[in-house]
């Protein structure tokens, strides 16, 4: 007797044993969860693809400065497509790049095999830093400043489109943001 | 007065419930305004499906950003949580034989959540409030479009005080005797995680809603604040979801089987660990977030070492479990799945409620543990991707649940016969196989990149265009195919709710709505039985079907982590 929409017939229920189909399976997938926990922090040693979660606070303004140094410094060529600067820091450095409405810029060039230290932020919105065809997704906020690692670890033209909606009309918006990244052998 | 005065309850003939016409009024009117909002809301998802699919293009961008902040809004919030008044106040009342606490705070809760709900229907529909569901300051809407939420949010959690209020009264009234009934238990751990989400949800959006009021100087809202705080209200509130429909599940278990819980004392301790680790789900979405450690995330992305991920799966055994169990009890003893070939598939209260099951847990449950892996995220967050998961869990899921018990619930509450038989006899298959279809392409063309809340994704006249792969733009078009099936799995169901309770045929008071439903402990005391199930198993069907679960769980899980490696290093 008894269903799951009246109260239970044994007043004592908290003393019935479990029966074999359910104490297996909570064995089972509690050992599952407990792997699945251990994974995840191991592949931070034993995984190449990870957070670094370093970041700082900044501001537009201040982001935009860097971004200038940047390009004064570091810029080598024309872009074919757009006829805007192309920037190669050297490898090991500090690289900036800024989502805002609707672009990321500046244009990097990156060598295949180096690191780099990408720091991401925003100059108005919210967007989202999406590197294309690898498919590498951050957030990217105003007034915050990520910073990863970055290796390529293939050559070639590599877009960067925004993940985050950030507004914008027909013509122009969220669907028309890109930047883009070449990575040199 | 008038010269016939009914009382204050009804007994209905086959389950039993004693219903109060008070509270059931209130389940008529929050449940009618449900499906009311799925209407709507589905057909803004209908545009924004035929602008997805990249050979059709409907919507130009602004209208599309409109159409996709509408549909969101809708569907994920107002029908939704519409429909979970209804289920707290049935089970609050119906299920233990009850009158509601208060109902004119139950009505306050009604006409709040309306008004609230169209005044930002007005404000997105006024063109400056596309800012999407998520609202993410600097994007800055209308206030009235955050001032329509906060009431809804009002309404929602006086909602939540008068189920509260309700169970006080059924204790002091002892309308039940013992422990409360397990899906009431269901409804309490739901109205907990509601409260916690409806505060959250306020913490955010007064101080959002005064800053779009530009009254006070120099007053801006913190990006990263305001996503670590909103989240704990937009994640908690699919997770409101989650345990609704669970409880469905059991009490569709119930109503057709005539089945009991395999263990109450299991399947009470999964809803508590819901309770207790649910809610550190919200951080799903900040995992690439700046300014958040990883241990931080971590700690939380695995609701504390997946606690909550074993809860639900527990809850995948448990309810087929329990329907197995009580099928073999009946008689359907026999091989592995004999119990599952006879179970009633052309009604559609038990076809939409296992569809529900099967959905949610191979399409949405599988994806959400895999894609909430701290490091997987990166290669997932913000694609396609996530609709698609959220499309399986919400959609494949929860609506569909919400629909099979509404089928169950048109007869007993709103007193009508089911109108259009064959058309319900049908809907369920037809809308999972949409959005089953549907979810699975999304999240093929998301793991191709596609991104998410895109008017357009071939960057048309771009200089710096990118191409996405053929397949992906393929896929978006075969996934959005689906999704017109699934628009149309869901008009077959407002058609039939609407026919029923407008004219279906009366079924008078003291007759029986439904069959009657043999328990199955007393059908199995008839067979003079011992044991029922193989090799001491008592449902070893299930217990296949859940290792098949489990071993998709698993190879999807390293599929994905063979994929990560592979692209650039970071560190």
């Amino acid at each position: 007797m008894g269903t799951s929409y009246t109260t239970p017939t044994n007043p004592d229920w908290w003393r019935e044993p479990i029966e074999r189909t359910e104490i297996i399976w909570i064995v089972l997938s509690f050992a599952w969860c407990l792997f699945m926990f251990g994974w995840m922090v191991s592949w931070h040693w034993i995984g190449n693809q990870n957070m670094r979660n370093e970041a700082y606070k900044t501001t537009p303004d201040a982001y935009s400065k860097k971004l200038a140094d940047q390009l004064a410094k570091y810029s080598v060529r024309k872009d074919a497509a757009t006829g805007e600067d192309v920037v190669a820091p050297p490898p090991g450095s500090d690289v900036y790049l800024a989502g805002m409405q609707w672009q990321w810029r500046p244009i990097l060039e990156f060598q295949k095999g180096k690191t780099y230290r990408l720091h991401l932020s925003s100059l108005d919105v919210g967007h989202g830093f999406s590197l294309q065809p690898e498919n590498i997704n951050f957030q990217v906020y105003p007034g915050y400043e990520q910073v990863l690692n970055l290796t390529p670890n293939k050559s070639g033209t590599f877009s960067v489109v925004c993940g985050e909606y950030c507004g914008g009309v027909n013509a122009m918006g969220h669907h028309t943001m890109l930047g883009r990244i070449y990575v040199k052998e | 007065m008038a010269t016939t005065t009914l009382s204050e309850y009804r007994v209905d003939p086959v389950s039993g419930l004693k219903i109060n016409r008070t509270a059931n009024t209130l389940v008529k009117w929050n449940a009618f305004a449900a499906v009311v909002f799925l209407l709507v809301g589905g057909l803004f998802g209908l545009g924004v499906a035929l602008t997805r699919m990249p050979s059709v293009q409907l919507l130009p961008p602004e209208m599309f950003y409109m159409f996709l902040t509408a549909h969101g809004l809708i569907n994920l919030a107002v029908w939704i949580i519409f429909f979970e008044m209804a289920v707290l106040y049935f089970l609050g009342a119906h299920v233990l034989g009850n009158r509601l606490a208060t109902p004119r705070f139950a009505w306050a809760q009604f006409w709040l959540m309306l008004v609230g709900a169209a005044m930002v229907a007005v404000a997105v529909l006024g063109g400056n409030s596309s800012v999407m569901m998520t609202s993410y300051p600097p994007l800055e809407a209308a206030p009235h479009f955050y001032l329509g939420l906060i009431l809804f949010a009002v309404g929602a959690l006086i909602g939540c005080f008068v189920f509260l209020g309700t169970l006080v009264v059924a204790k002091k009234e002892k309308t039940y005797s013992g422990s409360l009934p397990l899906v009431v238990f269901g409804g309490v751990t739901a109205c907990v995680i509601a409260i916690f989400t409806i505060v959250s949800g306020a913490l955010i959006l007064i101080p959002t809603f005064i800053w779009s009021l530009h009254i006070i100087d120099g007053f801006t809202i913190n990006p990263m604040m305001y996503r670590v705080v909103w989240w704990a209200f937009g994640h908690s509130s699919q997770q409101i979801n989650v345990v609704t429909h669970i409880s469905i599940w059991y009490l569709i278990a119930s109503l057709v089987f005539g089945a009991k819980p395999m263990s109450e004392k299991v399947s009470r301790f999964a809803f508590l660990l819901y309770i207790l680790f649910l809610q550190l789900g919200s951080v799903h979405h900040l995992l690439s977030d700046p300014g958040l450690t990883s241990a931080w995330k971590i700690f939380n992305t695995s609701y504390m070492i997946y606690l909550a991920v074993l809860a639900s799966m527990i809850h995948g055994l448990t309810v087929p479990g329990s329907i197995e169990v009580a099928q073999r009890k009946k008689g359907m003893d026999a091989g592995l799945f004999t119990w599952l070939r006879k179970a009633p598939w052309g009604n559609p209260v038990f076809s939409g409620m296992f569809l529900s099951l099967v959905g949610f847990g191979f399409i949405g449950g599988i994806t959400g543990v895999v894609m909430s892996v701290e490091q997987i995220n990166m290669i997932i967050h913000n694609t396609m991707y996530l609709p698609g998961h959220f499309h399986g869990t919400l959609v494949a899921g929860t609506t569909m649940a919400f629909m099979a018990v509404t089928y169950w619930l048109i007869p007993v509450v709103f007193q009508r016969k089911i109108a259009l038989a064959g058309v319900a006899k049908l809907q369920p298959y037809v809308f999972s196989l949409g959005a089953w279809v549907f979810s699975i392409s999304l999240m093929g063309a998301g793991t191709l990149g596609v991104q998410r809340r895109h008017a357009d994704i071939t960057f048309a006249g771009q200089p710096l265009a990118y191409e996405y792969p053929e397949i992906a733009k393929g896929l978006m078009d075969f996934g959005e195919i689906f999704a017109v099936i699934m628009s149309v799995g869901a008009i077959m169901f407002i058609i039939v709710v609407l026919a029923s309770i407008f004219a279906g045929e009366r079924i008078p008071e003291g007759s029986a709505p439904w069959p009657k439903v043999e328990d199955a402990d007393v059908a199995f005391a008839k067979t003079g039985k011992k044991h029922i199930g193989i090799g001491g198993f008592e449902a070893p069907g299930t217990f296949v079907l859940a290792l098949i679960l489990f071993v998709t769980l698993v190879l999807y899980y390293f599929i994905n982590f063979k994929y990560l490696s592979t692209v650039w290093g970071m560190s």
